[in-house]
Order: C-alpha cells, then sequence, then structure tokens
C-alpha cells in the first residue's frame, strides 16, 4: 500500500526513526519516488526526486550529503554530480534540476506536501 | 592535380619512425606520398626499453605508435620486407617481397646490429644477440628449460641482458675481454666498484677472458673454451660484443662510406648523394657513430627540416649517460676518461658503500669536462648541467662528489640559463617549460603534456619537477595541496591530526581542524583515516553517514542501482559445498554471476532490501565479506603452488590464505591486491599487484607497488628470499606507511613514486627502519588485526542498521525501474529502449 496523494495537504510519509541523521532514504507515493535526507542540525527534512537524472537510476537518497558553494547538498552516487538540497539545482550543469517538496518534521511525524 | 612526390624511409626502428612524425609537421609534408619499409614484422618500438619485455610489457606497450597511426596519415608501412638493392640512377628500391618501390628522396634509418665476434662455434643454435623483441622471445623459449646464462661482451648492453638472463631466473655470468667492465664509459676503479656490486647480486663477472671456442655439447648446450682457465657450459649464450652500422645498403650503392663503417652524412644528414639522407646509428658524422637514441631524433629533425626546405643542423650530441644496471647506479659525462689536454680529476672512492665519483675538470678547476659515478647517480644532473652549459665551478670541486651532513649540494635550478637542455630524449629546453608555465601550465603533468619533456627516459624526471615548481614559485603561485574546501590538509596531515590527537569522529575533526560540513571527496577520505586508525566498524552510528554507497550497504552499486555481492573467497579456494550455496543463492534470487578477476565470484543484481537476506544464506554458510566495496585489501590471488604443480616450490596457496585473512578489511587509501605465485614462473600475476609474493627456493621474493589498471605499473623487487615470519612483518610495515603517508585515492604505485627517494627511501624506511618508526607500524598493524569484524555478521546481528535495507521506508514493494532482460542465458539491466518497449508491450 503507498501512501494517497492529496492536493495541497501534508502527506505523512514516516516517523523520525525512520530517518538517518546527515544522510538519506527513499519514500514511494503513488508512482513518484522521493529521497529524503534530514539535518538533525538544522532540524529539518529535504525531500527530492529519488531519479539521477544523468542514470536514470532511482539512487540519489543513496548519496552523501555535504556543502559545496555555500550550498548544502546531496552527490549522486554513480557519477557525483552535486544537487543543492534547497532546490534540486544541479551544481555542474545548470540545466538540470531535480523536483523538491515541501517536507517538514511534527512531532515524531514526517510530513510531505505533493502538488 | 600534380603528382605526389615520393619519399622513401628504409628502417622502421626507432629513428626512422620519430623522422616519419617529423616529417609529418613540416609544412609542405601534404605533397609527399610517404613509404617506410621495416625489416621487423612489429612496428617501431621503445628499442631503450627493450628489457621491460621481460617485466611483462608486451610490443602494444613498447609500440611507439601504431599502423592505425600511419594510415591516418597517409603513411603506407612496408613491415616484415626488406630492402634489399638501391638504384640510384633509376631511382628505385628494391624489396625482399619483389617490390619496387621509386623514390624522389630516400631516407636511410637502417641502424646498427649486434657485433658476434667469429669465434668458432658461433653459430650454435643457443647463440643470440640482443637488439629485438624477436630476439627475446627466441633467448625467452631458450632460457625456459636451462640453468645457466653467458653474456659475451661487459658493455652497457652486455650488463643488460645480462639482468634480462637474471630475470630469467638462469645463474648468470658475464664475459669481458677487457681488463673491466664497461671499458668506454669507465675507469679502472669505477669498473672494479660496479664489479662487486654486480657479483653481490649473483653474476659472475669474468675480465681479462678471451672465449676461443664454442662446442655444442650431446645435450644441445654450449661448452665455452677460453685461452686459460676452465671451461664453461651453459644452456643460453648472448653476444653482446658491440654494435655496427647496418650500412650494407649504402655501401651497395657507393655511397661516400666511413673507414669503419658508417654512411658519411653533412649536417643536413644527407649523404654523399644529396637525394638519399642517413640518420641514427648508421649515419657517420663528423667521424662519429651516436649510439644513442637522443642525437638520432636530433639527426631525424634536421633531415625532416631540411627536405622541406628549411633548416635544423645537425652539429653533435652530448654521449653523456645515467642508467642502472642490474639495479646499479652509473652515470657517465663528457670526457670521463680526463683525455683532453691538462684535465685534473678529482676522485672518491667508498669501497664499503661501493660508490665510487669522479670528476675531470679543466686544468684551472673551473669547468667540468667529465665524470664518472658508480654506485649513486644523485649529483648526476647537477654535473650534467655544469658540463652542458659551462657553468663556473665552485672554488672547491671535489665538494660537489664529497658526502656532507647536508643534502648534496645541488645547483639551484636558477643558475641554470634557458637554453639549458632538461630532457635530451625530446629536447626540450629550461625555457621551454619556463615558457609552458607562463602558458598556463601548473603542474608537471601539464607540463608534461604540453612540451613532452620526460616522455622519453624518463631520466629527467626529477630535474623537470624542479625547474616547474621552482618556476611555479618564482611566479608567486602556490601549490594547493587541500583535500577540498572544508579542509586545508592533505589527507596525510589529517592522519596525523587524527592519530596525534586521537580524534575519533569526523564531526570532532571538522570542528576542530575544518569548515561547513564536509563533502563526498572529505567524508569518505576521512572514514578512511579512522577506519584505519581506530578500526571501529564502519557502520556505527558516528561513522554511516560518512560512508558513500557502497560502504553504507557493504555492496558495490552498479548502473541501475543494484548492487553486487561478492563473498570473500581466501586465496581463490573454495570447496565444493560453498559453491553449490553460491550457486544456490544466485538461482533463488536471480543474480547475474561472474568469476572476477581477483578469483572470487560477483553475484549482480540485488536489491536492497534483499542484500540482509542473501547475506544470511552466505553467513549461515561458513562465508564472510569480501570488502570489495571498500577501499581495503580486496583479493589475495594464488596459483596453486608446490601442493599440485610440478614446478611450484612453496605453498602458494596457504600463504595467499593466510595474507588474506590477516590483511582483510584493512581500510587504506585506495584498494590494495594481492598475490602470491609458487614459482618463478609467476603465474599468479603477483609483478601487476600492490604486494607479489614470488616463492623462492629458500623462501619468498617480495614485491611492492605494482599496478595494473589503467596506467600500469610492474612492481619493484623489495625483499629477497624472506621467511615467512620476516615477509608478513615486512608487508606490516610497509601497508601502514602507505596507509599513514599516501594521499587519498593514491594506489601504492603512484604513491611510491611520488615518495622523495622513490624506491631505496621506501626500503630505508622499512628494511633498515631509518626513522625508527617500525614498532609503532608494527603495532598499529596489530591493533587493526585484532579487532577485525565480519561487517555483514555484525550488520545482521543489529536491527538499528539492518533498518537502512529498505528501497522504501513506508512500502514493501520493489524499485520498479529496475528491470532485467536476459542474455546468454542470464539476466543484465535493460537499456532505457527496452525498458520503453517492456512498458508498451505490457
Ligand atoms: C637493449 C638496448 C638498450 C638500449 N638502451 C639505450 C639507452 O638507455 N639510451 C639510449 O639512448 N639508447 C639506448 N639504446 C640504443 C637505441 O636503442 C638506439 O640508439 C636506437 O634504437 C637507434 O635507432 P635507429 O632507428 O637508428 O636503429 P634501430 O632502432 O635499430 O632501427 C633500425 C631498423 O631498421 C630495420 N632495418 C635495417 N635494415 C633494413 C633494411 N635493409 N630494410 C628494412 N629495414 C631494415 C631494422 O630491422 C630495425 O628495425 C639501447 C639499445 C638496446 C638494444
Amino acid at each position: 500500500m503507498t501512501a494517497q496523494l492529496k492536493p495541497d495537504t501534508w502527506t505523512p510519509i514516516c516517523t523520525t526513526n525512520d530517518l538517518v541523521p546527515d544522510s538519506g532514504v527513499a519514500a514511494k507515493i503513488d508512482n513518484q519516488q522521493i529521497a529524503l535526507f534530514y539535518l538533525p542540525d538544522e532540524h529539518r527534512v529535504y525531500a527530492l526526486a529519488n531519479k539521477d537524472p544523468f542514470s536514470n537510476a532511482n539512487v540519489i537518497a543513496r548519496g552523501l550529503t555535504g556543502d559545496l558553494q555555500g550550498k548544502t547538498v546531496v552527490a549522486s552516487p554513480l557519477y557525483k554530480q552535486h544537487f543543492s538540497l534547497e532546490d534540486g539545482q544541479c551544481l555542474e550543469d545548470d540545466s538540470v534540476r531535480l523536483d523538491t517538496w515541501p517536507a517538514r518534521i511534527e512531532g515524531d511525524h514526517v510530513y510531505i506536501s505533493i502538488q | 592535380m600534380t603528382q605526389r612526390q615520393q619519399l622513401v624511409i628504409i628502417g622502421n626502428g626507432m629513428v626512422g619512425h620519430h623522422f616519419a612524425e617529423s616529417f609529418r609537421q613540416q609544412a609542405g609534408a601534404d605533397a609527399w606520398q610517404v613509404h617506410i619499409v621495416g625489416e621487423e614484422h612489429h612496428s617501431a618500438y621503445d628499442r631503450v626499453h627493450l628489457s621491460e619485455y621481460f617485466q611483462g610489457k608486451g610490443h602494444a606497450e613498447l609500440a611507439l605508435g601504431t599502423l592505425d597511426g600511419y594510415r591516418e596519415a597517409g603513411i603506407e608501412a612496408h613491415l616484415g620486407v626488406k630492402a634489399d638493392h638501391i638504384d640510384r640512377q633509376a631511382k628505385t628500391v628494391t624489396l625482399s617481397n619483389g617490390d619496387t618501390l621509386a623514390y624522389d628522396k630516400l631516407v636511410l634509418a637502417t641502424g646498427s646490429y649486434p657485433f658476434v665476434p667469429p669465434i668458432p662455434g658461433h653459430e650454435a643454435e643457443r647463440c643470440f644477440v640482443y637488439r629485438t623483441l624477436d630476439d627475446l622471445d627466441a633467448i625467452r623459449s631458450a632460457a625456459a628449460e636451462g640453468t645457466t646464462g653467458v653474456v659475451i661482451g661487459g658493455g652497457l648492453l652486455g650488463l643488460e641482458a645480462a639482468n634480462a638472463l637474471k630475470s630469467l631466473g638462469l645463474h648468470t655470468h658475464v664475459i669481458e675481454f677487457a681488463p673491466r667492465l664497461m671499458p668506454v664509459q669507465l675507469d679502472d676503479d669505477a669498473g672494479q666498484v660496479l664489479r662487486a656490486k654486480i657479483e653481490e647480486l649473483g653474476v659472475t663477472v669474468h675480465t681479462q677472458t678471451a672465449t676461443q671456442s664454442i662446442d655444442t655439447l650431446d645435450d644441445g648446450r654450449l661448452q665455452l673454451n677460453f685461452a686459460e682457465g676452465d671451461p664453461l657450459t651453459t644452456d643460453v649464450l648472448v653476444f653482446s660484443a658491440g654494435i655496427r652500422p647496418q650500412d650494407a645498403l649504402g655501401r651497395d650503392c657507393d655511397l661516400d662510406m666511413g673507414e669503419r663503417g658508417g654512411i658519411c652524412v653533412n649536417n643536413h644528414c644527407q649523404t654523399s648523394d644529396p637525394d638519399i639522407y642517413a640518420i641514427g646509428e648508421v649515419a657517420l658524422w663528423d667521424q662519429k657513430i651516436f649510439g644513442l637514441v637522443a642525437p638520432g631524433y636530433r639527426m631525424a629533425e634536421a633531415a625532416a627540416a631540411h627536405l622541406d626546405g628549411g633548416e635544423a643542423p645537425f652539429l653533435g650530441a652530448d654521449m653523456s649517460t645515467k642508467l642502472k644496471l642490474l639495479g646499479v647506479d652509473v652515470g657517465s659525462i663528457g670526457d670521463a676518461h680526463a683525455a683532453s689536454s691538462g684535465a685534473i680529476s678529482f676522485r672518491y672512492n667508498n669501497e664499503a658503500k661501493g660508490v665510487y665519483k669522479k670528476i675531470v675538470t679543466s686544468a684551472d678547476g673551473k669547468r667540468l669536462l667529465g665524470a664518472i659515478l658508480v654506485g649513486d647517480n644523485s649529483v648526476y644532473d647537477t654535473l650534467l648541467q655544469y658540463h652542458l652549459n659551462d657553468i663556473e665551478l665552485p672554488a672547491e670541486p671535489d665538494s660537489l662528489i664529497l658526502p656532507t651532513s647536508d643534502a648534496t649540494p645541488a645547483l639551484g635550478v636558477d643558475a641554470l640559463p634557458d637554453t639549458a637542455t632538461i630532457c635530451s630524449c625530446l629536447n626540450v629546453t629550461k625555457g621551454d617549460i619556463v615558457g609552458a608555465v607562463d602558458g598556463g601550465c601548473c603542474s608537471v603533468g601539464d607540463v608534461k603534456s604540453e612540451t613532452d619533456a620526460s616522455t622519453g627516459c624518463g631520466g629527467c624526471a626529477a630535474m623537470l619537477k624542479d625547474v616547474v615548481d621552482a618556476t611555479l614559485e618564482a611566479r608567486g603561485i602556490e601549490v594547493d595541496h587541500s583535500l577540498c574546501e572544508h579542509f586545508s590538509h592533505t589527507r596525510q596531515e589529517l592522519y596525523h591530526l587524527v592519530l596525534v590527537e586521537e580524534i575519533k569522529t569526523f564531526d570532532e575533526l571538522i570542528q576542530h581542524h575544518g569548515q561547513g560540513r564536509g563533502c563526498d571527496i572529505c567524508k569518505p577520505a576521512v572514514a578512511s583515516v579512522l577506519a584505519s586508525v581506530w578500526n571501529e566498524l564502519v557502520h556505527d552510528e558516528p561513522h554511516v553517514k560518512l560512508q558513500d554507497t557502497n560502504d553504507t550497504f557493504l555492496a558495490n552499486m552498479q548502473k541501475d542501482g543494484t548492487y553486487s555481492i561478492v563473498p570473500r573467497i581466501a586465496g581463490g579456494e573454495i570447496t565444493p559445498d560453498k559453491l553449490l550455496v553460491i550457486g544456490q543463492v544466485a538461482k533463488d534470487y536471480n543474480l547475474y554471476t561472474k568469476i572476477t578477476g581477483g578469483q572470487r565470484i560477483d553475484l549482480f543484481g540485488a536489491q536492497l532490501h534483499q542484500l540482509p537476506d542473501i547475506w544470511q544464506t552466505l553467513i549461515d554458510a561458513g562465508f564472510e565479506t569480501g570488502h570489495a566495496y571498500g577501499k581495503s585489501v580486496r583479493t589475495v590471488k594464488s596459483c596453486v603452488g608446490s601442493t599440485w604443480c610440478r614446478y611450484g616450490v612453496q605453498d602458494s596457496v596457504g600463504m595467499a590464505i593466510l595474507l588474506e585473512n590477516r590483511y582483510k578489511g584493512l581500510r587504506a587509501p585506495h584498494k590494495l591486491k594481492f598475490a602470491v605465485s609458487g614459482c618463478t614462473r609467476e603465474c599468479a600475476e603477483a609483478q601487476s599487484k600492490d604486494i607479489g609474493v614470488i616463492a623462492t627456493e629458500n623462501g619468498w621474493n617480495l614485491y611492492v607497488c605494482g599496478n595494473g589498471g589503467m596506467k600500469p605499473r610492474h612492481a619493484d623487487l623489495f625483499a629477497t628470499d624472506l621467511d615467512d615470519v620476516t615477509l608478513i612483518k615486512t608487508i606490516d610495515r610497509l601497508l601502514m606507511f602507505y596507509i599513514r603517508t599516501a594521499d587519498r585515492l593514491q594506489r601504492t604505485a603512484r604513491w611510491m613514486e611520488n615518495l622523495e627517494g622513490g624506491l631505496d627511501y621506501l626500503k630505508d624506511v622499512i628494511l633498515n627502519d631509518s626513522l625508527g618508526i617500525n614498532a609503532d607500524l608494527e603495532a598499529q598493524m596489530e591493533r587493526v588485526i585484532d579487532t577485525y569484524q565480519c561487517e555483514w555478521k555484525a550488520t545482521l546481528e543489529d536491527e538499528e542498521k539492518l533498518k537502512r535495507f529498505r528501497t522504501f521506508v513506508n512500502s514493501p514493494e520493489e524499485d520498479d525501474n529496475v528491470v532485467f532482460v536476459q542474455e546468454r542465458d542470464q539476466i543484465r539491466p535493460a537499456t532505457d529502449d527496452e525498458k520503453q518497449n517492456l512498458i508498451a508491450t505490457a
């Protein structure tokens, strides 16, 4: 069973216990694969598309996080391009951007808003 | 269109090839149809490094160009064909295959042939010369069954041939007619030092020995009979008694010849027939033959320029040489024998260390005329620059060769004029290098590809680096060694910080010594350092976020996001039962299977959530993780060894298993590969590994810092005839020293090449404990080995860790983007097109 999509609503995905600090996990909502990154020092979750546009494989959630040139980023585990967690922008290629969704933590739960 | 002119080159050796290349660069090259005729069936190759053929290099690695390259350049190559005759009236060349080539201009680059003294019996089957790849093939197959080899001739090439025979496992003798080795380049004292060093290596030297006849015995072996002394029996005999210009073609068509051979040429390398040029070792310029490749290249350039109406005259060349013969440094510069009038010499002779140095100066002591070095070439570059550039010597010239408490008084590169030749093979001057740096080159690598400096014999590498560094420094360019934007340290510096300040986590390190959050460069690098020093599990809470995906999930990610699984099969030895388990797992989970280069089995196509189940089955059957995902010890490849093989002299499988189990899991700056061979036939290919062990009658020979891959490197012999305990101790130290000092992602080969002092320095540290750190290195290795745990076993026992092995945190589904198709009866990832089709037809 995957969670149902409702416009303009926060969809509960998982609990904070499912997240890995400073690292990523993948989730699936309808047919959309989403990478969730948890940065405990910001107490914040970022949600990006899990599909790596350079390899067409669903691997972004398994990349390393960090910061580069002032941006908080994830590096694709396959060919190592960097994507900004904030807006999905690829640092190596201006024309490539991952979809992103608003995400938040409330209590023990993690929610995403998908339009 | 006008008919193109015909240019025929005879000889596809080093110089003929260089001529073809140089000629292509000339402005008018397109007006010519170029033919190159070569008697050898191989296209031109690097004869200077011929001996590396016995260290595993093939023609492809030694080749100077390719047939495709010739084709693309419009050059017609006729290989395996000899030019038999030149008709200067008709302007044609007749070839051994019956063809005739017409020429407008002809270039003779036929090189030279080894002189074989007419000793009765010299035509016997097991007599060879040492000049071509075919010669080496013949020597190798004759040596395969034999035990003894003899070289007649103790000159430079003879000693090189002796080294080759020795490397083929033969007891080797060198027979020299003169009273000393290398009579041309060395004096008596130097010859004595060289002889002592070479005999130490197990080569028997006979000087002042004249061979009178060679008998072939009933069993095919040869017996050498001498004017005095006992005869000597051998399986292989190599003549290296000098070379002679291969000038028959010129003699035949009446070109002007030298009294003792060679085709006379002028400064443009034209012979007495202006339409015929001669270059390389066949050419006689100013009554001199130049038996080195660099002068040959200069001649080729002179002829190429002249043919195109330009001018780059050949004005002679310096014959100084620096080499390593049987591992012994030998250098000879200019007037080594102090033959110039009024010359005075200074000598330093250290019999204890086997070092001899001599310089020859002008009567006033101001100019360096010549030098001889044996056992230590460290001042060669400096001396050569004094000599070539006529730089005034220090007031006490002997200070250049006397040992001092300080480092050698090297001639600063600043003192060199811009015209100073740094690389004589490719003719690159200091000015060229400075120009390249000013043109934007920022490293030795850049300068190399820009100027080709140091791409010939490589002897000038250290000098090149000095010039590049000094120029960069003078331009105020600082060479940045930062790991990444978060740490302005090298990996080595971080290693020391972790060790000295007892730092246990990345967060602690970045807080005190770095900035920001880190990145995919520094996180895994620091994780590896922490693992090497403290050996906590890479999955423990503070470390897991530092690992890249392979280390995180203890498997190797493939292009479609699935993983491959490699259980450890130490030494490549596996029981039938375990083989069945691997087969069953592959069947149950529909995995693609392939045997790896490291003698184990790789299982491909598992999704994240399948990994724990698969590993549970493997671990229950007695497997453990193979660390194929880590920058760590991979495999110890082995041959079957003395247990089964009729040639084996030690139990190579046993040693391989011992080594693999000892070092498994050791995290390092890069992956580490080992191999153990049970005899000198070397079936495990140990000499291409980071650590290579080859069995001898008396124990083990250790080779280090070899490398396959993108930039292969032959391993260096590090120590010989070690017993088991010493072997392991030596490897312990070497690996720990590598882990401590290498850069991130630097394999052992590049590490050693970049260590100042290279192999000798490394030997000094590891074998002589010159830094006094060996006890430390051993203790640290002991600690890592004692704390080994199978990472998969530990993971399976920990619910928290298993949580990560979910494809989705909110669903048990699989990744439906992972699609396989069948190929050769197994799965493989579908291509994007195939996926589209599958969806369309579904
Ligand atoms: C083992 C060894 C180590 C050496 N080490 C060094 C070193 O460290 N430094 C250094 O500077 N030099 C070294 N040399 C010398 C160097 O290799 C030569 O100076 C160089 O190869 C000369 O080039 P070349 O083209 O004149 O002759 P070659 O390279 O000998 O080429 C001549 C070619 O012409 C072909 N040929 C001859 N006659 C005919 C014909 N009639 N028709 C068609 N083809 C013909 C031959 O088959 C050969 O292939 C070494 C040589 C050897 C053998």
